[in-house]
């Protein structure tokens, strides 16, 4: 199980926006949608890498700013007609708190 | 009970209507199909490229035998109809099977002419028809070496083609001395000629043929002047006939073919025919795009619906050889009282010819470069008045109305009516909405869809690009007339009057009042709303970050590698040694790993991280710089000309004016990125004629460009108007821009603007209508009140400080 590692209030990340999150081992793009849901994926677009964290939330999906791949932030997986998935991190909200599953973000020094 | 409906020949024209009729009334027959062939319906036109190696015959299956079974269709392969009683309404073929029908299709095609010469019937003489023939052919290119082929029409032509291919010896017998003389003039019948010999191909011309001269096998050619030539295969193209035999024995009315009305309709009006084997209005066609016609009209009488009509058909013609780009259409050999318009370029190998009588396309002729043809076309079915672009349209549809960078792509500026694929007749609109509401995203899915490029798929190229320009880049797509985006079905200019007129003022209310398919939109639609918002209403709507495009939302244009750029704007060009020095020294301090001079007179800092951008902006505002908003949908630059203060040629101070200009104009939002210049007389240094907005100063005041584009494609403005004073030239700018900012759609450029609107319509309201001219002119200045502040340093003051900190891990 995750151990779960405070990284923001809800309210510092911007309502349909992002916060990239930097850590030792990985760019982690933590969204929050138009109806306060939190998503975290790595901020790299499976294209050509492009910062997922820029692009424009819609829903609970990110177009990447680069050439405009749309991500499907629930599953990571890139939605049609492209094709790809990004990985994603466990999160949740506790008391306006947004914690992210540090297991899973040490899991990827191994990577 | 359902009514049988029996169709004879399993062929392109028969089984489309069938296909139709499905579309129509699935329900409504009970369906019985013959064919002679042993096969399910194939693409007969494709066994070109099958002949060629470049397709193979599965590969132009249309409709496989799991069709016939889906849709309830009992069919019987190699079985030819030899009786139709009309009496007892039943068909019965040779093998003795029988069919009792309702209605009856009669779709039997053609078969090749076979000159009435001796040895037409040794081994190895065949025509070019179906599967058979082209299996006959391979298997002989594989043990023989000579090649004859009577006929330089079409399919003579692409049977030689493949021969060829097949790395056979070929020679191309014709009567006349002009190949493909239905289909094209004599200059281009010569420089087809000559691209076909280069490739190896030898050609007989003015040459009959008398003989085949053989024991079993054919062996050799004889001419009737005498000459002969060995051979090991004679190919007949010499034209077809249609077959009519069977509705002969019938009793069933014809003359060169079986004679139908316009309803498709034979003398036996419970026997219906379609396809090559019929005549209408007199005329027989041997081309799929009249046949498809055929089907559609046919099917909807059978379904009793009642009110198709076919008219006939104006056929076009392209040849299917690979690397041969050739076009023809209509009454492309000029006669009297008709004009010719005629482009050749022989280096090039391009020819093009228009025979036009009343300023209208009769005939059009292509070679070489045949993008156009489909637009000609157009032009000539819809009997369209061209005196207004004559002079130009031999230079093409981008020649005349489609300015602007509308994506890069041809495909994206041809009108929805525009006909595409010109075998089934499907236009462009049909293909986007197809791709839109279908969801479709490969060539595949959309030939199935639409059935675009399905035939003989020469339209492919142009399908793939509606298909990209489509489903392509949200960000560079056109706007269109069509919906805003997936998330609504109503048009930019539906929504902008839904703002206006109801009053809308934020984005939650506009998604509600306007039933948003969607929670939030999406990055298409969002950064549009949030324009159309910010413009309706300047002093009330609060700009959302969120639906900025990065660019925009952070004030410097990212970069491939995630970094940004900053540039800082200069009025005019303009700049000091003290500007340039603090420039270095930012530079400097930053480590900033390349500058370089744009191309809109400024200096672009590349490669800045995310975080450094509130510093480093602190830095450029400490010095007196601002943003240069080179990143925006506004204002980019004001380029300048050295003008009256330097330049021997200056006629006023080009300089002073494009400093002023930037300063009343930098800041606004509008629809696309919006350029201005000024130069100092007509030899115009500071291109002021590739500008959204252009000023060439002369020596009697100022002449104003409106509509250049200098990117993806190139337009020079249309000129506005002259005025006298600097003190016009402003007024007329704010009008102008303020116009544009409320009438073009997010992400329309001028250039596509004004081709989209028309000249007549801005210079109505900036030019002819003084007090309208000055009211856009107030609007824009109350805009730009709100709008003057430099983003940089709000920024670098802490605002939006979210953006460039990143989030630590606690613990
Ligand atoms: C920096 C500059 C090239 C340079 O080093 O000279 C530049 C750079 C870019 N141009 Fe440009 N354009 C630059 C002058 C031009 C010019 C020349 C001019 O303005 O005189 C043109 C043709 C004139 C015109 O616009 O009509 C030009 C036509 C384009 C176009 C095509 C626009 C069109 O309507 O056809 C695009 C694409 C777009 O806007 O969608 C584009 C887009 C871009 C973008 C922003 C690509 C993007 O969307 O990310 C480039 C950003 C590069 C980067 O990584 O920072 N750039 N671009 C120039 C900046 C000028 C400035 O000082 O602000
Ligand atoms: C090599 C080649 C290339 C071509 N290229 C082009 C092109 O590029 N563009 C274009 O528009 N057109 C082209 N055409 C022409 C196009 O293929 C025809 O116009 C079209 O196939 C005619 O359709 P149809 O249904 O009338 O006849 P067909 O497709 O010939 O179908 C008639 C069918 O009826 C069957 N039949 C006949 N009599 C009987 C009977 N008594 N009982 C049972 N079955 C019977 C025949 O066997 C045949 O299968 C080409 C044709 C050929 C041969
Ligand atoms: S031309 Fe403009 S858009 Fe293209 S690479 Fe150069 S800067 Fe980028
Ligand atoms: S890098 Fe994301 S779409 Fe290209």
């Amino acid at each position: 199980m995750s151990d779960w590692i405070a990284i923001a209030k809800l309210t510092e990340i911007p309502q349909r926006g992002a916060r990239l999150l930097k850590t030792d081992t990985a760019d982690i793009a933590i969204f929050r949608t138009g109806s306060d849901e939190v998503f975290a994926v790595s901020d790299q677009c499976p294209h050509l890498g492009g910062p997922l964290s820029q692009g424009i939330v819609h829903g609970n999906a990110v177009t990447c700013p680069l050439h405009n791949w749309k991500i499907d932030l629930n599953s990571g997986d890139v939605m049609a007609p492209d094709e790809g998935c990004v990985r994603t991190y466990p999160v949740k909200i506790e008391a306006g708190v947004v914690y992210l599953g540090a297991t899973e973000v040490q899991a990827t020094i191994g990577k | 009970m359902r009514e049988k409906l029996v169709l004879i020949g399993n062929g392109m024209a028969g089984v489309r209507t069938l296909e139709e009729i499905l579309k129509l009334d699935p329900e409504m027959y009970d369906i019985t199909v013959f064919g002679a062939e042993p096969y399910g319906n194939y693409n007969r036109i494709m066994l070109s490229p099958v002949l060629a190696g470049e397709k193979s015959i599965d590969d132009i299956i249309l409709n496989d035998e799991q069709w016939y079974v889906d849709n309830h269709i009992t069919l019987h392969t190699g079985q030819q109809v030899t009786h139709i009683d009309r009496y007892q309404r039943r068909v019965v073929t040779d093998d003795g099977l029988e069919a009792h029908y309702d209605r009856l299709i009669i779709s039997t095609g053609s078969s090749p002419f076979i000159l009435p010469i001796p040895g037409a019937d040794l081994e190895g003489v065949v025509g070019f028809r179906d599967v058979h023939d082209v299996d006959q052919m391979l298997a002989t290119a594989k043990h023989y070496k000579k090649a004859v082929v009577i006929g330089a029409g079409l399919l003579g032509l692409e049977a030689a083609d493949g021969l060829l291919k097949q790395g056979m010896d070929i020679t191309v017998i014709h009567l006349l001395d002009t190949l493909m003389e239905q289909q094209l003039d004599s200059t281009a019948g010569a420089m087809l000629k000559a691209s076909l010999e280069a490739r190896g191909m030898k050609f007989l011309m003015c040459h009959q043929t008398e003989a085949l001269l053989g024991e079993g096998r054919v062996q050799g050619i004889r001419f009737a002047n005498g000459q002969t030539i060995p051979t090991d295969l004679v190919v007949m193209a010499v034209g077809i006939r249609p077959n009519i035999t069977l509705a002969q024995s019938a009793g069933i009315y014809c003359e060169r073919g079986i004679v139908v009305s316009d309803t498709l309709a034979t003398y036996d009006p419970r026997i219906y025919a379609v396809g090559e084997c019929v005549q209408h209005r007199g005329i027989t066609y041997g081309l799929v795009a009249p046949l498809f016609e055929q089907a559609k009209v046919c099917a909807n009488h059978l379904c009793q619906l009642g009110y198709g009509r076919y008219e006939g058909s104006v056929v076009s013609t392209k040849l299917k050889v690979s690397g041969i780009d050739l076009f023809s259409a209509g009454e492309f050999i000029e006669t009297e009282g008709d004009e010719t318009l005629v482009m050749q370029d022989p280096a090039e190998g391009i020819y093009k010819k228009l025979v036009i009588h009343n300023n209208k396309v009769k005939g059009a002729v292509m070679y070489g470069d045949t993008l156009d043809g489909s637009w000609y076309f157009q032009l000539l079915r819809e009997e369209t008045d061209i005196s207004s672009f004559r002079s130009t349209i031999l230079f093409g549809q981008h020649s005349v109305g489609d300015a602007g960078h509308g994506g890069g792509s041809k495909m994206v500026n041809l009108s929805d009516d525009a006909e595409v694929c010109g075998c089934n007749g499907v236009c462009k609109g049909e293909i986007v909405k197809a791709i839109q509401d279908k969801g479709l995203f490969t060539l595949d899915e959309v030939k199935a869809h639409t059935k675009a490029g399905a035939s003989c798929g020469s339209c492919s190229g142009l399908v793939e690009q509606i298909l990209v320009s489509t489903v392509g880049s949200d960000f560079d797509a056109v706007p269109s007339k069509k919906a805003m985006c997936g998330c609504t079905d109503l048009s930019h200019d539906e929504v902008v009057e839904a703002i206006r007129k109801e009053g809308l003022k934020d984005m939650a209310t506009l998604f509600q009042y306007l039933n948003w398919n969607t929670p939030d939109g999406c990055a298409s639609c969002r950064p549009a709303l949030n324009y159309y918002l910010l413009c309706s209403w300047p002093e009330e709507y609060k700009d959302d970050a969120q639906s900025r495009f990065i660019n925009e939302r952070v004030h410097g244009n990212i970069q491939k590698d995630g970094t940004y750029s900053v540039v800082p704007r200069m009025f005019g060009g303009l700049c000091t040694a003290k500007d340039l020095r603090a420039i270095a020294d930012v530079s400097d301090k930053y480590n900033v790993p390349q500058m370089k001079v744009t191309g809109g007179q400024r200096i672009d800092l590349f490669g800045v991280k995310k975080e450094q951008l509130p510093a480093m902006w602190k830095d450029l505002n400490d010095a007196g710089f601002i943003s240069g908003h080179a990143y925006s949908k506004g204002l980019r630059t004001v380029k300048t000309c050295a003008g009256e203060t330097w330049c021997r040629f200056g006629t006023q101070n080009s300089i002073d004016l494009g400093v002023k200009l930037e300063h009343f104009t930098w800041g606004s939002w509008m629809p696309h990125k919006f350029k201005i210049a000024v130069s100092g007389c007509p030899r115009n240094c500071a291109e002021a004629t590739i500008k959204d907005f252009g000023v060439v100063c002369v020596d009697s005041g100022y002449e104003l460009h409106v509509g250049g584009n200098g990117g993806i494609k190139v337009r020079v403005t249309d000129l506005l108007c002259k005025v006298a004073t600097e003190e016009e030239v402003r007024e007329y700018c704010g009008a102008f821009t303020q116009f544009y900012r409320e009438d073009a759609h997010y992400l329309e450029r001028t250039a596509n603007w004004i081709e989209r609107v028309g000249m007549k319509r801005i210079k109505a309201h900036v030019v002819d209508d003084e007090a309208g001219r000055k009211v856009l002119n107030e609007r824009f200045k109350v805009s730009q009140k709100v709008a003057q502040v430099d983003p940089w340093k709000e920024r670098a003051d802490g605002a939006e400080s979210h953006e460039f900190t990143p989030l630590q891990m606690a613990g």
